[in-house]
């Protein structure tokens, strides 16, 4: 059984009269990537900052690694990294100073094959803010792995990064969780959470409006599964199936909107074959995880 | 010591490496003390006699209150504190080690004013050399403190210039060093004291340059050290990784107790 690694229940944060989160709970266990979304000021943040032991929370219980990051910060500082979304560097500091400053802190050899695996070997001597904002990114995220962190805290990492260095990014993401360390992934992007976190939780509000694998997520939606058709000839004009609400065609494709996948799906290849035609291209899309969040958070997250 | 080392090193760097801590650090306090030298020395000579403590007090005005203040404000609002703090710096290494590594480069414009002046001025050195060093280290110790306070209370850049503002240019028109504290009417003196500027010439013209003090010298440097280890202790009582921070341990006010020594001065002081 995976040890849980990361424990919330019933946290809560406020902000003077303002309740940024509202008695959430959740856990994450060892070496899975967890998804944090939610529109912005929905709590990802402060449930982050108070995890990675920047702030205190107003009530509940959180555990990180076993300690408590509010009066066990110190401890809890070489069992994590942190990418923060701002850059939190001054900018006047070099790849190369950084390492070592802040590897001297964890007290761990700097590492500089971290630079040149996120391309940043040959700007090791430039300034902070001579680097474009990829590159910044970079830098931030190089700097919370060298002291190979048991919890990764990444806030936005792959915003403004070009495709090859998401790519690599998300390798990297990869091999840590391989590795056996926990990623806390907070981000706007659906494809990316869909696509690298285990379990996701959607906040709203200040609440967990909805927690699952994104598979889970994407299945319980009220969305219809899109089925595009191509056929050498046109045996799809004016044909009509079972549980199609929408149909329409683009780019020599016949398109359906299906409640309700398998009658629809074999009521097509029967046509189909029936007609004599020939199937060239049959795809079928389930609604994505954006999708699904679009539907709860335009829902106000009412379930 | 191998963090403390990288982080002095690297804080170091950054004040030769910044434009505008360049300027505060080297290149307004070794330009004014040229001007001051070829143009105030001739059209009012006796301003030789003080040229040396003057424009030593005038660096380290300048490299303190106009140089830490801001980049620690800039520093904790764009996250670098909180960057920090999850990376396990400590908060006394932020505040300490920004007013250690200014003091570093104020020895060398010290050292650059001291060795020129005599040659290119005419200027009277030192006759205590040793005194002159103490002073030296205790008003820079004193004004880091006071400037490192700043940064920490300062909720903007602006109120930032405002506060160093307050202290600097009172400092430069009351504090010795453009015209003797002793010329200065009563009332004035005695608001003259409440900055670091007036004591450091004080103590510089009777412990350091063989001239007569206006009050107490020693009591001036104990004063500067009561200053200095005070606003540190402020400093790092009221230190708040971020703006946002609700839960600080005492109100920016508290601050003003730095000038309680000051204060005490104006009525001990003979």
């Amino acid at each position: 059984m995976q040890t849980t690694v990361i424990e919330v229940k019933d946290f809560r944060k406020a902000y003077g009269a303002f309740v940024a989160v509202d008695g959430i709970s959740f856990e994450v266990k060892e070496g899975e990537i967890f998804g944090l979304l939610g529109p912005n000021g929905a709590g990802k943040t402060s449930t982050l900052e108070c995890l990675e032991g920047l702030r205190a929370p107003n009530g509940g219980r959180l555990r990180v690694a076993g300690l408590d990051p509010a009066s066990e910060a110190r401890k809890l500082r070489d069992l994590i990294g942190v990418q923060l979304q701002s850059a939190g560097l001054p900018e006047s500091i070099t790849p190369d100073e950084a390492m070592k400053f802040f590897c001297a802190y964890h007290k761990v050899v700097p590492r500089f094959d971290l630079l040149e695996r996120l391309s940043l070997a040959e700007k090791r001597n430039s300034q902070f803010f001579e680097l474009s904002a990829g590159q910044q990114r970079r830098l931030v995220l190089a700097l919370a792995i060298p002291h190979n962190p048991r919890v990764l805290f990444l806030d936005e990492p792959t915003a403004g990064l070009d495709v090859a260095t998401r790519v690599e990014l998300h390798g990297m993401m990869r091999e840590l969780q391989a590795r056996g360390t926990t990623i806390i992934l907070a981000t706007h992007d659906m494809a990316e959470a869909e696509q690298m976190t285990d379990r996701v939780a959607i906040l709203l509000q200040s609440r967990i409006v909805k927690i699952g694998t994104p598979m889970q997520i994407t299945a319980t939606g009220a969305d219809q599964t899109k089925i595009s058709v191509r056929t050498q000839g046109e045996s799809l004009a004016g044909a009509s199936f079972p549980a199609v609400s929408q149909q329409t065609c683009k780019d020599e494709y016949s398109i359906y909107f299906s409640s309700d996948i398998g009658p629809t799906l074999s009521a097509i290849i029967t046509h189909i074959q029936a007609q004599g035609d020939t199937l060239i291209d049959l795809r079928v899309e389930r609604p994505s995880l954006e999708d699904r969040f679009l539907e709860i958070t335009g829902k106000g997250g009412v379930q | 010591m191998n963090a403390f080392m990288h982080h002095f090193a690297f804080e170091f760097r950054m004040g030769i490496r910044n434009k505008q801590l360049l300027l505060m650090n080297y290149l307004f306090p070794l330009g004014f003390y040229l001007m001051m030298g070829f143009i105030m020395a001739e059209i009012n000579p006796p301003f030789r006699e003080t040229i040396v403590p003057a424009m030593v007090v005038f660096s380290i005005l300048a490299a303190t209150l106009l140089g830490i203040p801001d980049p620690l404000v800039n520093a904790r609002e764009n996250g670098i504190f909180r960057s920090y703090k999850i990376n396990g710096v400590p908060s006394i290494s932020i505040l300490v080690i920004p007013a250690l590594t200014t003091i570093l480069h104020l020895v060398i414009v010290a050292v650059i004013i001291t060795a020129s002046a005599h040659w290119m001025f005419a200027a009277p050195l030192p006759v205590n050399w040793l005194n002159y060093v103490l002073i030296f280290f205790a008003t820079a110790f004193a004004c880091a403190g006071l400037s490192v306070l700043i940064g920490v209370v300062s909720p903007s850049s602006r109120m930032t210039v405002l506060w160093s503002q307050l202290v600097f240019v009172p400092s430069m028109l009351l504090g010795g060093l453009m015209l003797p504290y002793s010329m200065l009417p009563g009332v004035a003196g005695k608001f003259a004291q409440l900055f670091t500027a007036t004591h450091a010439m004080n103590a510089f013209n009777g412990l350091a340059m063989g001239k007569v003090a206006d009050f107490s010298p020693w009591g001036s440097v104990i004063l500067l050290l009561a200053s200095g280890l005070l606003a540190f202790e402020l400093a790092v009582y009221l230190f708040s990784w971020d703006s946002r921070n609700t839960t600080r341990r005492g109100s920016p006010l508290l601050a003003l107790l730095v000038l309680l020594p000051y204060v005490l001065g104006v009525f001990l002081l003979k």
